[in-house]
């Protein structure tokens, strides 16, 4: 039951595979807009490349998760898995994840390529990757209670943002002050753990919010 | 032990609330009135000076009730959130509403009465400290709640976004504090601490006290006002709304 459920989603996602290619160009973007704005001077650029990468990640996270629940929820798919045999909160955490493995996992792929546009010092790529492959997911899942909060709206995109970004902000602080610890040579291990921390926390609450907020959603029509 | 439950069922019905509460009122008011002009003369014209700080520290007999305020609001936001989830009282969502704008203005008053004493104390308007971060963070999840009422149409489909959206922010903020405090150790050794003196005088600390119950006194105040209008626009198809406007010669 539980595979079948993954397969579908995982199938369903590859079909969208344009759609979400959108917020890695985005990503891409607002990379290329820093050194227009702060200037291209590598010795700016690198100090803050880190900060820009995480900030940027958090943004194209912020903007995929429009796509979350959106399709479902209008073609009425959504309503026939809160029927499910599965608890709708697990079903929910396993779209949560499909997604980010389409949406958030290329770009902590994509981040040494734009590390190098950005004069990203070499020692610290590995560890930015790292503090973004656990931050990220952080994202997605507390990204997943204001996508399935505003689902039923016509322009929820706004009010998505308003209600997450400040929600957004220790997983940013503990990731991006990672790669500033690997730049003073030391092992930035508390980060990695706090930020796995805030994974496990958000992976537990998250969904059951999200599954609360998409029930509410359902009814309300 | 036997807990009269009717009490409860009692103050959950709105038509109860609206009535009790109209009575109350007044005597709410007037003792917040005195407590508010007592408390503000008192602050500003007789306590005394400062002995580092001169008159300036008098803008703390406002600070330090809004802020106040704007963390014990939320905390009354987050215990009405869960109760207009789990037992499905309207009231608790009524004061969801009106309570969020009165918590988003005193976190903003608290942010305004901080920066405009910190120019002449600190010399300049902001600075990233622990505590002012996560202030401005609190702010920002108040807009959030705020921002639910206007987007959504339906009012118990807000209402209910607004009680889930405030019990995450609610679990979230003792991570955000936290985060934010941390952050600021590792970046910036503190520059500047809001140091306390040790003990501070009876008569420098009471008006204090009393600008504290005033504040409360005004959140009260203002809050059975917006609720007993609120239920009349959300009961206004009940028999007893339409009696009460009519004998009002509203109607």
């Amino acid at each position: 039951m539980w595979w079948q459920a993954l397969k579908y989603e995982l199938i369903l996602a590859y079909r969208r595979r344009g759609e979400l290619v959108h917020p890695l160009i985005f990503f891409t973007l607002v990379c290329t807009l820093f050194p227009f704005g702060v200037g291209s001077d590598p010795q700016i650029l690198a100090p803050l490349a880190a900060g820009i990468l995480w900030v940027a990640a958090l943004l194209a996270t912020l903007l995929s998760m429009d796509l979350l629940f959106s399709q479902d929820f209008s073609d009425g798919a959504l309503e026939q898995m809160e029927l499910s045999v599965l608890p709708f909160y697990q079903l929910v955490m396993l779209k949560t994840l499909v997604h980010w493995l389409f949406a958030g996992l290329p770009l902590v792929l994509l981040t040494p390529l734009l590390g190098l546009l950005l004069h990203l010092p070499v020692t610290q790529v590995g560890v930015l990757m790292v503090s973004l492959a656990l931050g990220t997911p952080t994202l997605s899942l507390i990204g997943s209670i204001g996508a399935a909060l505003t689902v039923g709206l016509k322009r929820g995109g706004l009010l998505l943002s308003l209600l997450v970004l400040p929600l957004f902000i220790p997983a940013l602080i503990f990731g991006a002050t990672a790669p500033l610890a690997a730049a003073r040579g030391e092992m930035p291990l508390a980060q990695f753990l706090w930020l796995a921390a805030l994974l496990f926390l958000a992976a537990t609450l998250a969904p059951l919010a999200a599954s609360l907020a998409l029930r509410m959603n359902i009814n309300d029509d | 032990m036997k807990i009269s439950w009717t009490w409860f069922h009692r103050w959950a019905s709105p038509r109860w609330f609206f009535q009790m509460g109209g009575r109350l009122l007044p005597w709410i008011s007037i003792p917040t009135a005195v407590l508010m002009l007592v408390g503000l003369v008192w602050a500003l014209a007789f306590a005394p000076e400062d002995y580092q700080q001169g008159n300036s520290f008098r803008i703390f007999y406002i600070h330090v009730p809004a802020a106040i305020l704007a963390q014990s609001v939320f905390m009354m936001m987050a215990a009405a959130a869960l109760v207009s989830l789990v037992w499905r009282i309207k009231l608790a969502d009524t004061f969801l509403r009106v309570a969020a704008p009165f918590g988003a203005s005193m976190t903003l008053l608290a942010l305004v009465t901080g920066a405009v004493w910190g120019k002449p104390t600190w010399g300049t308007w902001w600075i990233w400290d622990a505590r002012l971060t996560s202030t401005l963070v609190h702010f920002f999840i108040y807009l959030g709640i705020i921002a639910i009422y206007s987007a959504f149409e339906s009012r118990t489909t807000a209402a209910r976004a607004a009680a889930i959206t405030t019990l995450v922010g609610a679990v979230n903020l003792p991570i955000i504090k936290f985060s934010v405090e941390w952050w600021n150790t590792l970046h910036q050794p503190a520059t500047f601490t809001l140091s306390e003196p040790p003990a501070m005088p009876t008569e420098m600390w009471l008006p204090a006290l009393v600008m504290l119950l005033a504040f409360y006194g005004l959140f009260a105040v203002l809050t059975l006002v917006r609720m007993r209008a609120e239920i009349l626009s959300t009961e206004f198809r009940t028999d007893w709304v339409r009696e009460y406007l009519e004998q009002r010669h509203v109607l």
